[in-house]
């Protein structure tokens, strides 16, 4: 909001540059974002924090800029000639709901002359962002801005016959066209003023066509009133048009405030326009709000804010603020003023002190409670250093958790697949954050293709995060995965030394992974994910269970993804990974006796897998066959077809002895017998 | 005998240096000082020779031969050295060609940010909390004072699941579930990093963002404790010569509330486009917990009070690193990952 100091100081005074009233009133908590200078004039930007509706009007910025310069308020008096009619001839008033419009008062002025405004108002309100209309109207927007009560302006002649105001819900399919000329739509939710018969204005919201100020108005209505906020809000929201009166409403209006702005509203106008006032406020407002008090507690106040401040001085803040304040022994009875609802409970009041004393000479202290052993759980060490060992080989990424549910079709899912069934955003932002993902797949496929679009090289990504299952009832199951793609090959060198990006380099990459966790026990499995190339993917086991797949992306579904060259990827469940395999590293004896490798070379059916023969070799191999290593798969040439060649080195020691060619001969043997059991014939 | 034995000794001499390989240098070695070598043959003959010369001519002749041993040994480190001297000529490598090209790889920027974050509060005494991004309104709004008609909960500002489950706003939620964990025991110190989801999208404000929240309770904890807390961590990150000053503000969660400004990373708090001029950048917002609060999480505001505190990692990243736009943080371009 923007306001005026010359303005402001019609109700302060104001004896400090206005620099340094800005720098004051933000370290007092009403934040003045900007200074811009207007003819003779400095206008404040305010930004305001939502439980300070009342600074909406000028007097309650007067009020804060008196508690914290000390200067003293100037709330302008009222002084209205009325004639001696009574209002109550004029007009009658009936509040429906009273929930939704607490309180009602009119005033009326006959015989007004309506034309533009003096310079002087008209100025006020151009430096407030408002734009000048006439005279009437003009001093309703220009005692809003000062009182923060919006008030209307009704063309008392076009009010129907009954000379009535009626304030209850709108029925549905009910009309009005507003003051801006658009027809709105109505329901029983809404709150509306009418002549009772016709609506004359949406309640808070904005006034009608039919009973507007023009040029023929002579006689006025003028509407002071208070309408719920949350009633305000919705309809507002409802009909899509936000306004001044609107804005304040929703933030909450003083409800005590009513009869001051429809007095002072009238007393300008009577200086403005001329006219009379009849006789009288006529005000409904059937359950007074009174002040409620709150008890100060002196010790509470040093003792939250770690100060030392007296009595004395706490009150003096208080009283600053213009409260009416009670000793009561070392604590204080403090009566809040209704336009403050913002004041609830001791702690508010509180934060008044320390606003007015300055956060600025509160000292800055460590607590000195008891001590604590700060730290990491487990389960957060464990996410770290798989965060710590895939960051070796692979950049992290941060997707939206969101996702288009088109992707499901991209990635091929069948329609039955449970990844399918999602967690969907009520109220998304677009299609493409409609739902929340199943799968990390989806967004580390994008990130590949955003990359290449970019022409850039060697791509190897992966991403920690949390995937979503609905539940029928209660909160969705949230299960952190991690996911991880690589395309392309390594960065071109003259060593060439060239690593394709391909399932083998990203199986490595997952192996190492399993190997700094400590993880032994799992299997790669052939399996047939829909959305991996059928000859390429495996299942990942721990310990017999699913937790997981990796493969190289079905070139369809690259296709989906706008990408033209081949990716591998892989998912894997990090709360079940953790769960199954969390073991903390033992030393295993490191031995002085030289090992003995043997290389054998053997010929065996093509769909016997490589950890089917590497498993049988180590169920021959006694505990002294230290490791299996592949090191060359051949088919071609002196293979018959349908059979490769498989080379394996083997690797036998002992902790206690050296190892004789006669026991590694034996072991070799039996291991031999037993591929040959397989199929297997020594090459 | 002598003569001869000197006769061979000045004929190694002289041709030793035009020997070239050690199988050559063996060669000759052998046929000299071998089993069935000329000097060995030699001096088989000196027991032909009387005892009373033998001892002296002897001794002479045995000089011969290590002498002619020590010709021998020394031409073959000779030939050794220069055979190794062209080895490493050869070898000879363009050491301004470029290393294997090892894969790289980095944490993600907002990773590095929270683990930086982490560690401070850790060092400080804190437990690490975390919680659902799928959350029940209770947890995200009701048991932080925010009532169902608050105008923070418009659909506006939250994505909605149903009408009790929401897409966190912020971590706060894990402030409840941890005290309502821990209740009565103290102190509850945690900071909470997580991901947090608005409804907003535009140049500054990104769908889904992230998180750290902060939350000490115990007794005797003050809004000074506050102050100092949160220099103290502001100082860690941003160096020592930042300047912190802390304003008034609106939380429905806590009160007394704070926004915690620092001087500007950029200008040093001289005024430049970064801080709109002001020379202060708003970091984080803070404030002692609301006893409202302190009772949803089963702690007695007349016996315990606390502080919280929460920021946007986006936010301290794009200070700390110069990073000019958010959207690059989720645009994750091989080019901007690379560069952390």
């Amino acid at each position: 909001m923007n306001i005026s100091l010359n303005w402001l100081s019609k109700y302060v005074d104001i004896n400090i540059d206005e620099k340094e009233l800005a720098h004051k009133l933000t370290m007092a908590g009403v934040a003045v974002e900007g200074i811009e200078a207007a003819q003779g004039d400095q206008v404040f930007e305010l930004d305001l924090t939502p439980n300070r509706g009342d600074c909406l009007g000028l007097i309650n910025i007067a009020r804060e800029v008196a508690a914290i310069t000390g200067e003293k308020l100037n709330i302008p008096l009222i002084d209205i000639t009325e004639n001696n009619e009574d209002i109550a001839d004029y007009i009658d008033i009936e509040i429906a709901d009273t929930d939704l419009c607490p309180r009602y008062a009119v005033r009326i002025i006959k015989n007004a002359e309506l034309k533009p405004s003096p310079e002087w108002l008209q100025e006020a309100l151009i430096n407030s962002g408002i734009r000048p209309i006439n005279n009437i109207v003009d001093i309703t927007n220009y005692v809003m801005l000062e009182t923060n009560q919006p008030l209307h302006a009704f063309d008392y002649d076009l009010l129907g016959d009954n000379k009535k105001i009626l304030i209850r819900r709108a029925t549905d399919g009910e009309k009005i066209i507003t003051l801006d000329d658009n027809e709105r739509n109505l329901d029983k939710d809404m709150l509306v003023i009418t002549d009772g018969d016709k609506p004359i204005a949406i309640a808070g919201v904005m006034g009608g066509l039919n009973t507007e100020i023009n040029d023929k108005t002579v006689n006025i209505l003028i509407e002071s009133a208070n309408f719920s906020a949350i009633s305000v809000r919705k309809t507002s929201k409802k009909v899509g048009l936000r306004s001044d009166a609107s804005m304040r409403f929703e933030k909450g209006v003083d409800v005590n405030g009513v009869i001051y702005a429809a007095n002072r509203a009238s007393q300008l106008i009577q200086e403005l326009a001329g006219g009379e006032v009849v006789g009288g406020v006529l005000d409904v407002y059937p359950k007074v709000l009174p002040n409620h008090h709150i008890t100060l507690r002196i010790k509470k106040v040093n003792d939250l804010l770690g100060t030392n401040l007296s009595l004395d001085e706490i009150e003096k803040y208080l009283l600053n603020l213009n409260f009416k304040v009670e000793r009561k022994g070392y604590n204080l009875f403090v009566e809040i003023p209704t336009y403050r609802p913002d004041l609830e409970i001791e702690v508010d009041l509180i934060e008044e002190i320390a606003r007015l004393y300055g956060y600025e000479n509160i000292a800055a202290t460590l607590p000195q409670g008891t001590t604590s052993q700060g730290g990491l759980d487990e389960y957060q060490k464990y996410k770290k250093k798989v965060t710590a060992i895939l960051s070796k080989y692979m950049y992290e990424v941060v997707n939206y958790s969101f996702i288009n549910n088109h992707i499901y079709d991209k990635l091929l899912m069948p329609n039955d697949s449970d990844l399918r069934q999602v967690v969907k955003v009520a109220n998304p932002l677009s299609e493409e954050q409609g739902v929340m993902r199943t799968l990390l797949l989806s967004g580390l496929l994008d990130n590949i293709s955003k990359n290449l679009a970019r022409q850039n090289n060697s791509l190897s990504f992966f991403e920690i995060g949390s995937v979503f299952m609905p539940k029928s009832e209660g909160l969705p199951i949230e299960i952190l995965k991690i996911g991880g793609i690589v395309s392309g090959q390594g960065e071109i060198n003259w060593l060439k030394h060239n690593v394709d990006y391909d399932f083998f380099y990203l199986k490595g990459i997952l192996e190492n992974l399993f190997f700094e966790l400590g993880v032994s026990e799992y299997e790669f499995v052939a399996f047939n994910d829909v959305s991996y190339h059928p000859g390429r993917n495996a299942k990942i086991l721990i310990k017999g269970q699913k937790l997981g797949v990796i493969g190289e992306v079905h070139p369809t579904v690259l296709e989906n993804f706008d990408i033209k060259q081949k990716a591998s990827a892989f998912e894997l469940d990090l709360d079940a990974l953790y769960k199954l395999t969390t073991t903390k590293a033992r030393l295993e004896t490191i031995t002085k006796y030289p090992a003995v490798e043997r290389d054998i070379a053997i010929i065996i059916a093509k769909d016997i897998t490589a950890t089917r023969i590497v498993n049988d070799i180590k169920g021959n191999g006694t505990s002294l066959l230290k490791d299996v290593i592949v090191f060359d798969i051949y088919t071609g040439e002196q293979v018959p077809d349908g059979y490769k060649s498989v080379a394996l080195k083997l690797k036998f020691q002992a902790t206690e002895k050296t190892l004789t060619e006669g026991e590694v001969n034996e072991i070799v043997k039996n291991i031999l017998s037993s591929l040959n059991e397989l199929g297997g014939k020594l090459r | 005998m002598l003569e001869k034995l000197e006769l061979i000794k000045s004929k190694v001499e002289e041709n030793l240096n035009n020997i070239n390989s050690i199988s050559n240098l063996n060669d000759l070695k052998v046929k000299l000082l071998g089993r069935k070598g000329e000097v060995t043959l030699l001096l088989r003959g000196l027991k032909d020779i009387p005892a009373e010369k033998r001892s002296e001519i002897g001794k002479i002749a045995n000089e011969v031969k290590i002498e002619l041993e020590k010709l021998f040994m020394e031409r073959e480190e000779n030939i050794k050295q220069k055979a190794l001297d062209i080895r490493l000529k050869e070898e000879e490598i363009d050491v301004t060609l470029p290393g294997l090209p090892i894969p790289l790889g980095a944490k993600h920027p907002l990773t590095q940010m929270v683990d930086e974050i982490k560690d401070i509060f850790i060092g400080l005494g804190f437990t690490v909390a975390e919680g659902p991004e799928i959350e029940l309104d209770y947890y995200n709004f009701e048991a932080l004072n925010i009532p169902r008609e608050h105008p923070a909960r418009d659909m506006q500002d939250s994505f909605y699941i149903s009408s009790d489950i929401v897409l966190r706003t912020h971590t706060s939620p894990v402030q409840v579930r941890t005290m309502e964990e821990l209740a009565p025991s103290l102190p509850v110190k945690i900071i909470v990093p997580g991901k947090v989801y608005r409804r907003d999208d535009d140049a500054t404000h990104s769908p889904m963002f992230h998180q750290v929240e902060g939350l000490l309770i115990d007794h005797n904890i003050t809004f000074a404790n506050l102050k100092g807390t949160l220099m103290l961590f502001a100082k860690k990150v941003f160096g020592n010569e930042l300047e912190v000053r802390y304003r008034p503000s609106y939380f429905p969660f806590t009160e007394p509330s704070a926004e915690m400004d620092i001087s500007c990373v950029n200008c040093k708090g001289v005024g430049c486009r970064v801080c709109s001029y002001t020379g202060w950048l708003e970091i984080l917002g803070a404030g002692m917990v609301d006893p409202r609060v302190l009772k949803n999480g089963g702690y007695d505001p007349e016996k315990v009070s606390g502080f919280a505190f929460g920021m946007g990692v986006e936010r301290i990243a794009m200070l700390k690193y110069g990073v000019n736009d958010l959207r690059l943080f989720f645009d994750n371009d091989k080019r901007f990952l690379s560069q952390f």
